[in-house]
């Protein structure tokens, strides 16, 4: 088949040749490569092809379904939108890695068995590295070290759980697991470590919002979409993943709401929308299924498109503390129009593709009967439009002017914002193509009166309580400490403990038995055969009849004689005898 | 030459009132349909008149009170981990 080409190697290869290109030629050639990824996607015929025998293992690099191929039409697309953003850049760092880390999140989509799966999941770790060593301050760096160390970590569990279930089954096809044992338990782990599930996500506030301005862009979409899509194909139904998706959403917010750097507030708001699909997972029914898919397709392009007016920012005044900015709608009006419209679309306001897209996971929960996650989902629905609905653009673009007169951002970045805000509102409008694209057929309309009027008074009285609770959300410069807490002063806490435990053992063990008990058995042994000497002749000369000065002298001639070994041969034989009789009586 | 004069519609105390009004009147008529049509219920408790408005308010509030509390401990200098 010559049309079936995984399109993960036209990304891969395509990023070696990057640094042949010069000026525009360079740009156009990075969206050329996504884009032309996309149109081999469209072509793709399902079924399974790229099998290669491995070590005894039959490896799939292509399997092409409506699943894999929906999560590949994002991907490519993203990227396309991404690379017209970062037009104005010519760092061939970031483009390269960028595109090892694209092409490698298509390869774990498109991967049929779990070695595979795995080797483009550890690509992925440590291309996405680089795009945020790439930003080259002290803080970059630190953050991109901390989180390859998490990462490093999950690919440790994801490659435990590999190893074991390919012993147990004998098979690396990677399928629905329906067994609830170890091996499957530590694949999960490694997956919600990327889905960046509370304990283990710390690592993408922490390191996302320290990315290059396109980095942090294009990191939004593909690491916790890949392990989104991992949940899908492997652990649709596993009730754990309700809770934990339960707990994001709202985690998620919390956070958020506390966070006073705005790229900080989008990171804490992916972990809120990574929720509600990993919960759609949880539920495990076709619709919510489909749901989970669909909010991931929309997801990814609200989220790119607020990193995206979020980066402008950044990029035209150098801040991203809420603190320091505001008043930017004076100033920046496209960037707050299309910030703003990916701000509707991630509070799922009718008319966005969240409206379209988070419905269906939300009805997913209703048809199970689930009352409390669905509770938590729709308070978790209202808690978005606080956070990243109004709070962002109104501390970014409204609240205090804080004298800021940056002017509009560049044109390739309005070109690539434009056109995510069209797809926002398309899909919100018109959402048949993408339901069309879901793995399941879809029997669903989001537009009822009932549900449109529910929707938007949930959100208006949102936004009221917002700006009625506007002097406790006052901007604080300060940060939240999160689970990186443990790995960063705990780390520390730990050195002290570990130094002062430790080290002050090492010091005691070093005054009682290397200088004190040491010493003095040392000094006991040089002086044995002297004291062993005196201790046999002084009762001889004693009774011979020497005392006072002269038993003095005596004493001191075999002391020296001894310690510079020249005794007399009647004394060096007094000595050996008595050892031999003190050998001879304790042996 | 004399500047274009800038555009600050949001920096007017009398345009952020007419905002503050335009938001109520737009949640008041939001909840009219209510008390109109017969919401079909998911769970029975859900189709009370103006429940969803209730929900966001309620929810909402809650969400910053508790973040504020929260916050109390898990909010520290930003110079915190460079110590």
């Amino acid at each position: 088949m010559t049309s079936n080409f995984p399109p993960a190697l036209i990304l891969i290869l395509g990023a070696l040749l990057v640094p042949f290109f010069r000026g525009k030629a360079k740009n156009w050639y990075v969206i050329l490569l996504p884009a032309a990824a996309f149109y081999l996607i469209t072509q793709l015929e399902t079924g399974s092809s790229w099998q290669i025998h491995f070590f005894g293992f039959d490896l799939t690099f292509l399997r092409v379904d409506k699943l894999s191929k929906v999560f590949g039409y994002i991907f490519t697309m993203n990227a396309v939108a991404a690379f017209v953003y970062a037009f104005y850049l010519k760092d061939n760092t970031q483009h390269m890695a960028a595109l090892f880390y694209i092409g490698s999140s298509l390869g774990v989509v498109f991967a049929g068995d779990l070695v595979s799966l795995y080797f483009f999941w550890e690509i992925m770790a440590i291309a996405s590295t680089f795009l945020i060593l790439a930003r080259k301050t002290k803080k970059a760096e630190a953050a991109a070290m901390r989180y390859i160390l998490v990462h490093i970590f999950g690919g440790l569990c994801l490659l435990a759980g590999i190893i074991l279930y390919i012993t147990q089954t004998g098979s690396v096809a990677f399928n629905p697991m329906a067994e609830r044992t170890l091996a499957n338990y530590l694949i999960l782990v490694g997956i919600l470590v990327n889905a960046a599930a509370p304990p283990i996500h710390a690592w993408l506030p922490d390191a996302y919002p320290e990315a290059t301005v396109t980095g942090g862009v294009i990191l939004s979409a593909y690491t916790t979409k890949t392990a989104v899509y991992t949940l899908v194909r492997g652990f649709p139904g596993w009730e754990i993943l309700i809770v934990v998706g339960c707990i994001m959403t709202i985690y998620g917010i919390i956070y958020a709401l506390l966070e006073n750097d705005m790229r900080r507030i989008l990171a804490y708001s992916i972990i809120n929308q990574v929720g509600f699909m990993v919960c759609g997972v949880g539920i495990g029914t076709m619709m919510s299924l489909n749901g989970t898919v669909a909010h991931a397709f929309c997801h990814i392009i609200y989220k790119a498109l607020l990193w995206m007016s979020a980066g402008s920012v950044l990029y035209m005044t150098g801040k991203s503390r809420c603190t320091d900015l505001g008043g930017l709608y004076k100033t920046m009006p496209w960037t707050l129009i299309f910030g703003a419209i990916g701000a509707l679309s991630i509070s799922s306001f009718p008319a966005t593709s969240g409206f379209t897209s988070k419905s269906l996971i939300i009805d997913g929960a209703v048809h199970e009967h689930l009352l409390w996650v669905w509770m938590v989902l729709e308070v978790a629905s209202a808690g978005v439009f606080l956070h990243a609905g109004i709070k962002f653009p109104y501390f970014v673009f409204f609240a205090k002017d804080k004298g800021l007169r940056p002017g509009e951002t560049n044109k390739s970045m309005l070109i690539a914002m434009a056109f995510m805000s069209f797809m926002c509102i398309f899909l919100g409008l018109f959402p048949k193509p993408l339901y069309d694209i879901l793995p399941y057929e879809v029997h669903y309309n989001a537009y009822t009166f009932n549900h449109v009027i529910a929707q938007l008074q949930l959100l208006m009285l949102s936004a009221l309580v917002f700006f009625l609770f506007l002097p406790l959300l006052k901007r604080t410069e300060t940060i939240s400490m999160d689970t990186d807490w443990f790995y960063r002063k705990g780390g520390r806490v730990f050195y002290f403990i570990m130094d002062k435990g430790l080290n002050g053992l090492n010091r005691v063990s070093d005054r009682v038995f290397v200088r004190g008990l040491a010493g003095y058995l040392g000094r006991i042994s040089r002086d044995a055969p002297t004291r062993a000497a005196l201790l046999a002749l002084v009762p001889a000369w004693v009774m011979g009849g020497s005392t006072g000065e002269k038993l003095t002298q005596k004493k001191g001639l075999v002391r020296l004689a001894l310690q510079t070994g020249t005794s007399p041969v009647g004394i060096s034989a007094a000595v050996a005898t008595v050892f031999l009789i003190v050998i001879f009586l304790f042996m | 030459m004399k500047q274009k004069k800038e555009f600050d519609f949001f920096d007017k105390p009398e345009n952020i009132k007419k905002l503050w009004i335009m938001l109520y009147v737009i949640c008041g008529l939001l909840i009219i349909p209510d008390s109109m049509t017969h919401r079909h219920a998911y769970f029975g408790f859900d189709s009370f008149f103006g429940f969803y408005a209730l929900l966001g308010f309620v929810s909402c509030a809650a969400l910053i009170l508790f973040s504020k509390l929260v916050g109390l401990f898990l909010k520290v200098k930003e110079d915190y981990y460079d110590k």
